[in-house]
């Protein structure tokens, strides 16, 4: 039995979640201080791959990243391909992510009391320290759903995946890959058993994450005590 | 007792006007309608094979579902609606055969394929098999081999060739054979191997060369009508015209060369 899609997807889904927390709070926060009418289209762009087919978001990935795309060709520059390779199954998985990230992390930032950070910032702090002592550990709860949710979907990421990473036994073959092909080969038992898999490490990794952020060392209530 | 008979009432029209229709006799002629699951690489061929039945034979329709033979064994193994198979190679049609999935009296090879490497078009750096060892042919496409003909044709060959091990490292495997070729198309793969047809039907592409004919086994596409179909008539008619001098003219025309034999398998 070849292991090998395991370890690529859960890699996979743990770097694209990293990154997309990142951007998506970046965007989240970048995107609470600001407002008017231009920023309606911003939100439109970031929710786009939500919004679209992952095959569709997949293929624009590829006319991008593609060997005549703008950005496929930057990277030609440095000698880099990003098509049919590890880190292509990264962009695709982080891509189709993002938006559930970032749409719960600016809910999670509007419900922050502003009185906390006022009073942050009367007292001296600078705002990058503001975000990170006061804004987001409040934040923290609504964070976590979205980093939840991102990985979830990391983790199922089929479509655009296929398209800009391809199937790549040992380097991109993903478990919805490699479930997918099996099927197609009429390969059932291994089809099955990668079913269960991938429900198996679903079931462990959020049931670990939803004990863990309920624990003492984490949660705090609204009025942000512990 | 009036609410019985009510409800009584009720489910009885509902059962007539669900049965009636079984019942009625159309007067309008109806149109003789047509599945063919055929292997994506008759993509072109077939799509004008299926314009000029229709002008034939106006009371007829065909409609075709393309994709590689193995998913489209699959789809008939799984019960899928349709009435004639055509398929890339004879493993696929020699499985429907053995589950009797087809009505093998009509089963025969209609035309023969080469396979080809094909490169992107402004590409220099393969120019025969033995090039796809070279370190900077990075990624070499071909179908997947279980369920794509041309993938397994492609394999055969690199196997009596002894390039299998190698070029296995940098292979990136399709659904079908046109995804191998729109990842060379577009640049994506260094090289791929796809039928002729497949490369004279693009413009982005140059073939490198043929694979060596005893590298693989016979290139043939059998067809057959599928035993669970509802049109067989209408099916072996098609079957027919597949095999009249017009269609032997549009399958030539888009590069495909005749059966030699036209064997009736048993």
């Amino acid at each position: 039995m070849e292991w090998s899609p395991l370890w690529l997807s859960l890699a996979t889904s743990i770097t694209a979640t990293a990154l997309t927390l990142v951007a998506g709070v970046a965007a989240a926060a970048w995107r609470e201080r600001r407002s008017g009418p231009l920023l309606a289209l911003v939100d439109a762009i970031f929710l786009l791959p939500l919004v679209l087919p992952p095959t569709v978001v997949g293929f624009l990935l590829l006319l991008l990243f593609g060997r005549n795309g703008p950005m496929g060709k930057l990277l030609l520059l440095f000698g880099a391909t990003i098509v049919f390779s590890w880190p292509a199954t990264v962009i695709a998985a982080a891509v189709v992510s993002f938006p559930l990230m970032y749409v719960t992390a600016r809910a999670a930032l509007e419900q922050v009391n502003p009185h906390f950070t006022q009073a942050a910032r009367t007292l001296g702090a600078s705002e990058w320290r503001v975000f990170r002592e006061v804004t987001l550990p409040l934040a923290w709860p609504g964070v976590l759903a979205g980093t939840i949710l991102s990985f979830t979907r990391a983790l199922g990421e089929f479509g655009a995946t296929l398209m800009l990473a391809g199937n790549i036994p040992g380097k991109t073959a993903t478990i919805p890959i490699a479930i997918y092909f099996a099927v197609e080969a009429n390969d059932v038992n291994h089809a099955v058993l990668w079913c269960l898999t991938d429900l198996i490490l679903s079931m462990t990794l959020l049931a670990g994450l939803y004990i863990w952020s309920h624990s003492n060392g984490f949660a705090r209530t609204r009025d942000g005590r512990r | 007792m009036q609410r019985i008979f009510r409800t009584a009432g009720t489910i009885l029209s509902l059962v007539a006007v669900v049965c009636a229709p079984a019942h009625t006799q159309p007067s309008l002629k109806q149109h003789v309608s047509i599945t063919v699951s055929a292997a994506i690489s008759l993509k072109d061929a077939l799509d004008e094979m299926g314009r000029a039945y229709e002008k034939a034979h106006p009371e007829a329709k065909v409609t075709f579902n393309y994709g590689s033979s193995g998913t489209l064994q699959h789809q008939i193994e799984q019960g899928a609606p349709i009435d004639v198979f055509v398929s890339a190679s004879e493993r696929q049609m020699d499985a429907l055969s053995e589950e009797g999935m087809i009505i093998t009296s009509t089963r025969h090879d209609l035309i023969r394929n080469v396979l080809v490497l094909i490169v992107s078009a402004d590409s220099q750096i393969v120019n025969d098999l033995g090039d796809l060892l070279r370190p900077d042919v990075k990624t070499i496409a071909l179908g997947e081999p279980t369920t794509v003909p041309a993938g397994m044709y492609a394999q055969q060959t690199l196997r009596h060739l002894g390039l299998l091990a190698a070029v296995e490292k940098k292979a990136v495997y399709a659904k079908d054979v046109r995804e191998v070729l729109t990842y060379v198309e577009t640049g994506n793969v260094d090289a791929g191997f796809v039928y002729r047809t497949d490369a004279m039907s693009s413009s982005k592409v140059r073939v490198v060369t043929a694979a060596p004919e005893d590298s693989h086994a016979p290139i043939v596409y059998p067809v057959a009508v599928v035993s669970s179909s509802k049109s067989a008539a209408p099916a072996c008619a098609f079957l027919d015209f597949l095999d009249s001098s017009l269609a032997r003219d549009i399958f030539t025309k888009f590069g495909f060369a005749p059966a030699e034999k036209q064997a009736l398998r048993n």
